[in-house]
């Protein structure tokens, strides 16, 4: 079968890569494009261990056919620091211990940031049900919500400064 | 999160810093099992069986052989031929005969996902196509799930060579009950008939899973020479070798074992699934293998907890004060003996004062995935039934459940449940700072109630290795054989650095290949940050040591003339008295001029201690749907000493949630053939963020006066309690006994509705 060349852009770089058309979004992200970050926790969008933004919506890249990527832009737990400077969601999940094993974290790092996109200043309840289709099988959660909560904290006092220089 | 405690007698010990391997993990750079790439690596795939018992006749596997990019083909013919020796697996042991057939089917498959016969190609879409060109001959035999249909009178034999253990006389023909195991304290019957009050219930319990997000993966690597190479995701890479060499028939140093990070075991990752089958592949195909599972043979192939069926009685003085406990009990523990009836005897004799006791457990082999370790293996279950009976004793008693329990609970000197007496434990410590807890004794709304439980479990020590090494500009490394899985460099890490008295920063801690340190046992029975703690601390003392005379001799005095202090050596005598060299200035001095700093140290304490727990649990029961939903949470537990308190608290609360799963939602769910009908996080329903409140911990701290910072194990008591506690809430809120689990919708539904 013939290979299926796709050109789409990845964490605001430009990316080629050639698919069989059965391949997901997340084979070719952890296969050709070595993008190992995003993680494949079950296969059917359960446990959003693979989440990414395409064309900043939230998806789970194993629900996703890599061939469907054409054209679109892709941002990967791998694009989410700005080089070595962690994002807040990013140092937030450490400070507060947000992680144990972590395999589910770039998930959550994903997750969290585009919630805090969205909305500045989630409540508790807004985290959880936001998070809820990522699962995490060490933390309980706790932890994870403070670091989200703690991110937007930090999130919102740079924006009131950054509006305060100008 | 990290300022430190003006009034803590340590400098790191108790502070919060950033995990050495942090950084690894929030952005994405971490290498776990199915991460992990060798140059000119191929992928295998494994067919598995889709009958729950069947005899293989035959396999033929040409067609897969001919199809083009395939490499090799395995089945249980290319394993050496087992014995029924037993040897090390992980927490436990098992013979080597079944750990081959677990990873292999030999002869018989007995589940349903049991693998059959494996493929390595050069693409993983060519090995999943010719592994389903694999033919295999099967005769499909009678199947059992259930512990009743497993022991009735006929049933069908899962392995012919299985004799019931400990029964006397020893029966003549097999059975699928592996083992019986009984154990009495004073005399039962006699405390039973003198007790004032008798509660009793039939509890039951079913198979659940780890649940670890990451599915198992390995990557092998045989060479022509006979020696290979073993890349895992595993709780400890060492038991992964010697379990992989053992049924190999290959020495253990020729095979060389790399630990990758792990995401997530809970004790279903101390044994080998697909390490012996990659190698065989690797060794047919000259290649190196890669084989992984999906999340289906993750539930199917692996895993999972025991489930349960017990029958307990306990009579009580009017006072509360417990005399006599009777129990018999069946673990569920799929298609090979498992050895949890141990645990199951400790839980009930471990954790209240009870004089008198007769015990009978039995190990019941049937047709699912054998199971594996999860989290205090065996307990949950158990003490779902006893702290689920102790709050029927409550209320026959009218007595408030934390005094029924303060009153019976083991105290230090008291009789362990072996009989050697309980250490410098805090159980009435953690019971009391419940009842102190404002959530006890905060209002509850309609239909809400609160449910309280306790728990006990034993911890381990057990032998770890551990170098610690001193670099020239005066770093430090340390280097272990503990993968870790929930934050344990950073204990280790802390711990060095409170020897030493350097910042948390100079100390950076890895952990080696099988080839790099000396033997450690694995991340698990919440033993690492007890016994590889305890090693880190030795060698880091011998490293101390070799500064201070390395100082003594540069200011010319004896050793014991010199203090080290605030990470230097400050002389006291002579002329040099009142000066000191840092460790950074006698690190720059060590290498090519006095030698080399460093210390390997190999240790195996067996003073750990046990750890307790008590959860309290609000819940809202809707007597409409049956849902239940979890309000307010609290955990209190005697963590020894708190090394790192978040990633303490972490398990507490990780924990607690496992256990809530367990009490609410998760069920191996099997059809009419042996089939699980839920293998897939859509239907095996774990908690997800928006089912659940804060988790409030409270840590208790009664140190091991065995372990220099006073450690106490703290990952697996926390999976204790969250059963009982949670149905001791459903029982209060509808006023119906919850003696099965999962308490799902349905079945509380149809409770209310029969009480009606």
């Amino acid at each position: 079968m013939s290979k299926i060349a796709v050109s789409t852009t990845v964490n605001g770089d430009p990316a080629e890569f050639l698919c069989d058309a059965g391949e997901t979004l997340l084979d070719v992200l952890r296969g050709s494009l070595g993008l190992t970050g995003s993680k494949e926790g079950c296969a059917s969008g359960d446990c959003g261990a693979c989440t990414v933004m395409l064309n900043s919506q939230m998806v789970c890249s194993c629900l996703v056919l890599a061939v469907e990527a054409e054209g679109k832009s892709i941002a990967t737990v791998e694009g989410v620091a700005e080089g070595s400077v962690l994002h807040p969601v990013q140092r937030q999940f450490l400070e507060h211990g947000a992680l144990q094993c972590g395999f589910c974290t770039p998930g959550f790092i994903v997750a969290a940031k585009a919630l805090l996109e969205v909305n500045p200043d989630p409540d508790e309840t807004e985290i959880r049900y936001w998070l809820a289709g990522n699962l995490c099988r060490c933390t309980g959660y706790d932890k994870i919500v403070r670091a989200v909560s703690a991110a937007a904290a930090e999130l919102r006092q740079d924006s009131k400064a950054q509006r305060s220089a100008a | 999160m990290n300022a430190p405690d003006p009034m803590s007698k340590y400098r790191v010990v108790g502070t919060r810093p950033v995990r050495p391997d942090g950084i690894d993990k929030v952005t994405g750079k971490a290498i776990y099992g199915p991460d992990f790439v060798a140059a000119g690596m191929i992928h295998g795939a494994i067919l598995r069986s889709p009958h729950a018992h069947a005899r293989i006749r035959s396999i033929d596997t040409s067609r897969a052989e001919a199809l083009p990019g395939v490499k090799a083909v395995v089945t249980s013919a290319d394993f050496p031929g087992q014995s029924a020796k037993i040897i090390a697996a992980g927490e436990t042991s098992s013979s080597l005969r079944d750990i081959a057939a677990t990873c292999l089917a030999h002869g018989k498959v007995l589940y349903v996902g049991h693998a059959a016969a494996a493929v390595a190609a050069t693409t993983k879409a060519i090995a999943e196509a010719a592994a389903k060109l694999i033919v295999v001959d099967y005769e499909v035999l009678p199947h059992v799930i259930e512990v009743e249909d497993a022991l009735a009178e006929g049933a069908p034999i899962l392995h012919e060579h299985m004799i019931t253990k400990g029964l006397d006389p020893a029966p003549d023909s097999p059975s699928n009950a592996a083992n019986c195991l009984v154990m009495t304290r004073g005399d039962a019957d006699a405390a039973m008939a003198g007790a004032a009050v008798i509660v009793s219930g039939h509890y039951r319990t079913v198979p659940v899973h780890q649940g670890y997000i990451e599915p198992h993966a390995c990557v092998a690597s045989w060479n022509a020479d006979g020696q290979g190479q073993l890349w895992v995701s595993s709780q400890g890479h060492f038991d992964i070798r010697n379990q992989t060499a053992s049924v190999l028939h290959i020495p253990s140093s020729d095979l060389r074992t790399y630990p990758l990070e792990i995401g997530g075991g809970f004790g279903g990752k101390t044994g080998i699934y697909l390490e012996p089958v990659a190698m065989l592949l690797s060794k047919k195909a000259g290649r190196p293998v890669r084989l992984a599972m999906s999340r289906e043979d993750v539930f199917c192939g692996s895993g999972p907890a025991p489930g349960i069926v017990v029958d307990l009685t306990i009579g009580a003085d009017a006072d509360g004060t417990l005399k006599a406990i009777k129990a018999e009990f069946w673990y569920q523990v799929g298609a090979f003996c498992g050895s949890a009836v141990n645990s199951g005897m400790a839980t009930l004799l471990g954790t209240y004062r009870i004089a008198n006791a007769h015990l009978c457990g039995w190990d019941v082999v049937s047709n699912f995935p054998g199971t594996k370790a999860y989290r205090a293996p065996g307990a949950p279950q158990m003490a779902f039934a006893l702290e689920s009976c102790l709050d029927d004793l409550a209320r026959k008693l009218d007595m408030d459940p934390l005094d029924l329990r303060l009153r019976n609970a083991v105290r230090p000197g008291d009789p362990g449940p072996h009989h050697v007496p309980h250490g410098a434990i805090g159980f009435v410590e953690c019971l009391e700072a419940a009842k102190a807890h404002p959530h006890w004794t905060a209002p509850l709304g309609a239909n809400q109630a609160r449910g309280v439980a306790g728990a006990f479990w034993m911890n381990y020590g057990g032998p770890s290795t551990v170098s610690v090494a001193l670099s020239g500009d005066g770093s430090v490394q340390v280097t272990t054989g503990s993968p870790d899985i929930g934050g344990s460099r950073a204990s280790m890490a802390i711990m060095a650095a409170e020897v030493l008295q350097v910042p948390y920063e100079r100390v950076r801690v890895a952990i080696a290949d099988t080839a790099s340190i000396g033997y450690s046992m694995v991340t698990g029975g919440s033993r690492v940050t007890f016994a590889t703690g305890k090693a880190v601390v030795e060698a880091a003392r011998k490293v101390e040591e070799t500064l201070v005379t390395r100082a003594a001799s540069l200011f010319g005095v004896a050793a014991t003339d010199v203090e080290w202090r605030n990470g230097a050596a400050h002389c006291l005598t002579g002329e040099s008295a009142g000066e000191h060299l840092t460790i950074g200035a006698i690190a720059a001095k060590a290498g090519q001029f006095s030698g080399p700093v460093s210390a390997e140290v190999s240790v195996n304490p067996l003073d750990y201690l046990p750890g307790f727990a008590v959860h309290i649990c609000d819940t809202e029961v809707d007597p409409e749907t049956g849902n239940v939903s979890i309000i307010r949470y609290t955990t209190v537990q005697d963590v020894g000493t708190a090394i790192h308190p978040d990633y303490v608290e972490g398990q507490m609360q990780g924990g607690a949630v496992q256990g809530i799963g367990w009490a609410l939602n998760e069920a191996y769910v099997f059809d009419g053939n042996g089939r699980m009908e839920n293998p897939g996080f859509l239907d095996y329903r774990m908690p997800v963020a928006s089912d659940l409140p804060m988790i409030d911990t409270v840590m208790i701290e009664v140190p091991n006066p065995a372990h220099p910072y006073g450690v106490k194990g703290v990952g697996e008591a926390p999976i204790v309690p969250p059963l009982a506690a949670v149905a001791n809430a459903v029982s209060r809120a509808t006023g119906l006994p919850m003696r099965t689990l999962p308490l799902s919708p349905d079945r509380i539904w149809a409770t209310i509705q029969a009480a009606k």
